[in-house]
């Protein structure tokens, strides 16, 4: 029996198809530009203890603006690969934080970027406030795509200070003051340096320092590129087998492949006085500052990377991250660019470097060193600037400066290589295999 | 006697439009999306440009990748690890919680908690857990005098939590599945078995088990399906590492695609699964009679 009602029904069913048809067409489609055409635009940070900055420039700069910023604030490691999803998609952010280099080389390829190098030029308030080195390392062919908006983040030596009066024992000068620290720790039952082998990042920051002093900065600028034979040159693999002679005489502890940083596992542990020793970025002491005050203001101390007797590396010569830039999607037109110019040009001015040094930060700009009094910790600011001032070269962290296609690879053999699966020979031909 | 050809009642037949709504999405969210990564992996595409189309080349480079037959290797290995390590435990206490007692239903309230969790909580926990420093399990292990100090560093170890971490995840829903089955037993079988002198045991292994034949086809091929395709466990817990000692095929996946940003490759590595997963789960259901559908019930 066919019931008469039937029709009625089908009909509220294909209305019901209908609607879900047209609900996931434009679901999956989305919106046409980076904002979906409305008067705001969309910023991407990374966050961390420094992000607070952001919002309240974010806050000051929405004040004034008929086109208001909206900032979406993304923590952890996964920042770089979500960014460059977006990128992909229609849901691309207009301004975003990045490492430069190798973090925006594809979408320069693409012409995905605004190049601001006219907008620089034309306004000197803007393009003379920030120091020449740290703009010119967000640049790509002498073209600049970004614009510096962090501290300065060099990698630095943290050591405690009261184990280290407690041991007699001063910071290490060279390589082998440093396996003799070793030594003395492990004797007193103390982790020598405490390192977060889960995050292989953390593992890379000593190969960085280690290579740059056996063989200087030009290998790995070599390497950045595209001259993938100079992994080949013997300050590589001289510095992965100092990696290991490190791992094998204790220098890092039995269980250091599970300590993890994103979970705090080793800035804890440091800060416990478990560990004498930290090599990690500048922020560390922002981070230890924030979670473990009392340790930061008694016992925390810093200094530079140890040279290595015989390397032909300038002693001076820094690694870690410049600093951070905004870039701006190529599709930002018309009165939402001259907004996003607007915003770039809050990060150049004394307000906002007065706010990264009263966070503990030190800004890239010319006349930073008149606010450095102003800094929570006087002693520390002075010591990175000076450090960053002095430095012969400042290479970029090896895997925001490679293509993400190197990379990843690089990091995971980084890993066998201080988890003992790789051989410092299998390593540098694993990484002349890329 | 003759099995009477079950004729339907044209009215109560549904017509094909109440199949539409289902259809549509399962088009527009797995048809498609399949379709699409099966064309992406005939090109090479970094995500930013247009995919260009290179013919086979991802696909015999699938078959020479020593980092895909690692992944294979591990997938399978986790697959009939988490196979053989939770069905006995979940058969177990599937069946033990089919009981009526009032503490069974408490223990089990709690039991079943961590079904209730997300995966990425849960693996975020369980690494805070396992750091070497600050962690409860490097304690534990002492008192029983293990090393397991290390354990997301050695490639044995992370592999180890894997599996463990998992499965204290999911075992709660697979006890769910046995209890379901378990309770449809008639209790007249197990009288009946009374009578004739069987023990619990007896009970267990001539009632029990094959009634909950079905249960366990179920069971078997959501935790084979489940296990080639765990990913968000690996990703926080170990990424892979140390190395590529927990890197599973859904993880190089996603390594390569969304990583490295080989697009076409990933794609094809993603194609590859779900052909495997699809057959195994297959050949499973085949194998095991029970697309069949034969009845525990027949012959009461």
């Amino acid at each position: 029996m066919r019931s008469p009602n039937l029709r009625p029904r089908l009909r509220v069913l294909s209305v019901a198809a209908a609607t879900a048809v047209t609900a996931t067409t434009l679901a999956a489609c989305g919106s046409d530009g980076p904002s979906g055409g409305s008067e705001s635009l969309q910023v991407w940070t990374y966050q961390d203890g420094s992000s607070t900055i952001q919002e309240d420039f974010v806050e000051q700069f929405n004040e004034t603006s008929d086109v208001q910023i909206s900032l979406t604030q993304i923590p952890g490691e996964n920042y770089q690969d979500r960014m460059r999803t977006a990128m992909g998609s229609s849901n691309a952010p207009d301004i975003f934080f990045n490492w430069g280099g190798g973090s925006i080389a594809d979408f320069v390829d693409q012409d995905m970027l605004i190049d601001l190098t006219d907008h620089l030029a034309d306004d000197p308030e803007f393009g003379d406030a920030f120091i020449p080195s740290i703009l010119d390392a967000g640049a790509l062919d002498g073209r600049y795509y970004g614009v510096p908006m962090r501290g300065v983040q060099p990698v630095i030596l943290f050591y405690n200070q009261t184990l280290f009066d407690e041991a007699g024992v001063q910071p290490p000068g060279t390589l082998d003051d440093l396996f003799d620290l070793v030594e003395t720790f492990q004797e007193r039952d103390v982790t020598p340096a405490v390192l977060a082998g889960a995050d292989p990042w953390t593992e890379l920051m000593w190969l960085e320092y280690l290579l740059d002093r056996r063989g200087g900065a030009d290998i790995f600028d070599r390497i950045r590129n595209g001259e993938s034979e100079a992994w080949g040159e013997p300050a590589v693999l001289q510095a992965a087998q100092d990696a290991i002679d490190l791992v094998d005489a204790g220098a890092f502890g039995n269980n250091f492949r599970s300590v993890s940083y994103t979970t705090d596992g080793a800035s804890t542990f440091f800060a416990q006085g478990e560990a004498a020793m930290h090599l990690m970025g500048s922020w560390e002491f922002a981070n230890q500052l924030s979670n473990q005050e009392e340790f930061a203001e008694n016992d925390l101390a810093w200094a530079t990377f140890p040279e290595i007797d015989g390397g032909t590396g300038d002693p001076a010569a820094l690694v870690g991250n410049p600093t951070n830039y905004w870039s701006v999607n190529a599709q930002v037109e018309d009165e939402k660019l001259d907004a996003a110019l607007e915003f770039l040009k809050l990060h150049a001015t004394q307000e906002y470097a007065s706010a990264l040094t009263a966070n503990g930060d030190i800004p890239t700009t010319a006349d930073a060193a008149d606010l450095l009094d102003q800094a929570p910790t006087p002693d520390y600011a002075r010591f990175q600037y000076e450090m960053v001032q002095n430095a012969p070269s400042f290479t970029l962290s090896w895997d925001q400066a490679l293509p993400a296609s190197q990379a990843t690879p690089m990091i995971n053999h980084i890993e066998e290589l201080f988890s003992g699966q790789l051989s410092a020979q299998q390593f540098v031909d694993a990484m002349l295999d890329l | 006697m003759k099995r009477e050809t079950i004729h339907t009642p044209r009215a109560g037949r549904p017509g094909i439009a109440w199949a539409l709504p289902a259809v549509l999405f399962f088009v527009f969210f797995a048809a498609a999306p399949m379709g699409i990564v099966g064309y992406l992996s005939f090109t090479d595409w970094d995500g930013l440009s247009d995919p260009s189309w290179t013919g086979m080349d991802n696909w015999s480079k699938l078959w020479n990748d020593d980092r895909m037959r690692n992944a294979i290797w591990l997938s399978l290995l986790l697959t009939a690890l988490t196979w053989l390590t939770q069905t006995p435990i979940v058969l177990l206490l599937g069946v033990w919680a089919a009981g009526r007692q009032r503490n069974r239903a408490v223990l089990s309230a709690i039991f079943f908690l961590p079904l209730l969790a997300s995966s990425v909580a849960l693996a975020l926990l369980w690494r805070t857990i396992f750091d070497p420093n600050l962690g409860l399990a490097p304690d534990v292990a002492n008192w029983f005098n293990l090393d397991s100090s290390d354990l997301l560093g050695s490639p044995t170890g992370a592999f180890v939590a894997i599996l463990f971490v998992t499965g204290w995840q999911f075992v709660p829903f697979h006890t769910l599945i046995y209890q379901g089955g378990a309770r449809n037993i008639p209790q007249s079988l197990y009288d009946a078995a009374a009578i004739d002198g069987a023990g619990t045991v007896r009970q267990f292994f001539h009632v029990t088990l094959p009634q909950l034949r079905n249960t366990i086809v179920t069971s078997t091929v959501l935790m084979v399906v489940g296990a080639l395709t765990y990913f968000d466990t690996v990703l926080i817990l170990t990424r892979g590492g140390p190395g590529d000692s927990t890197s599973i095929v859904p993880y190089l996946m996603y390594e390569t695609g969304f990583r490295a940003f080989d697009l076409g490759y990933a794609s094809a590595v993603a194609a590859a699964l779900v052909i495997t997963a699809t057959g195994i789960s297959l050949l499973l259901v085949r194998l095991t009679g029970f697309n069949r559908m034969r009845s525990t019930r027949e012959g009461m």
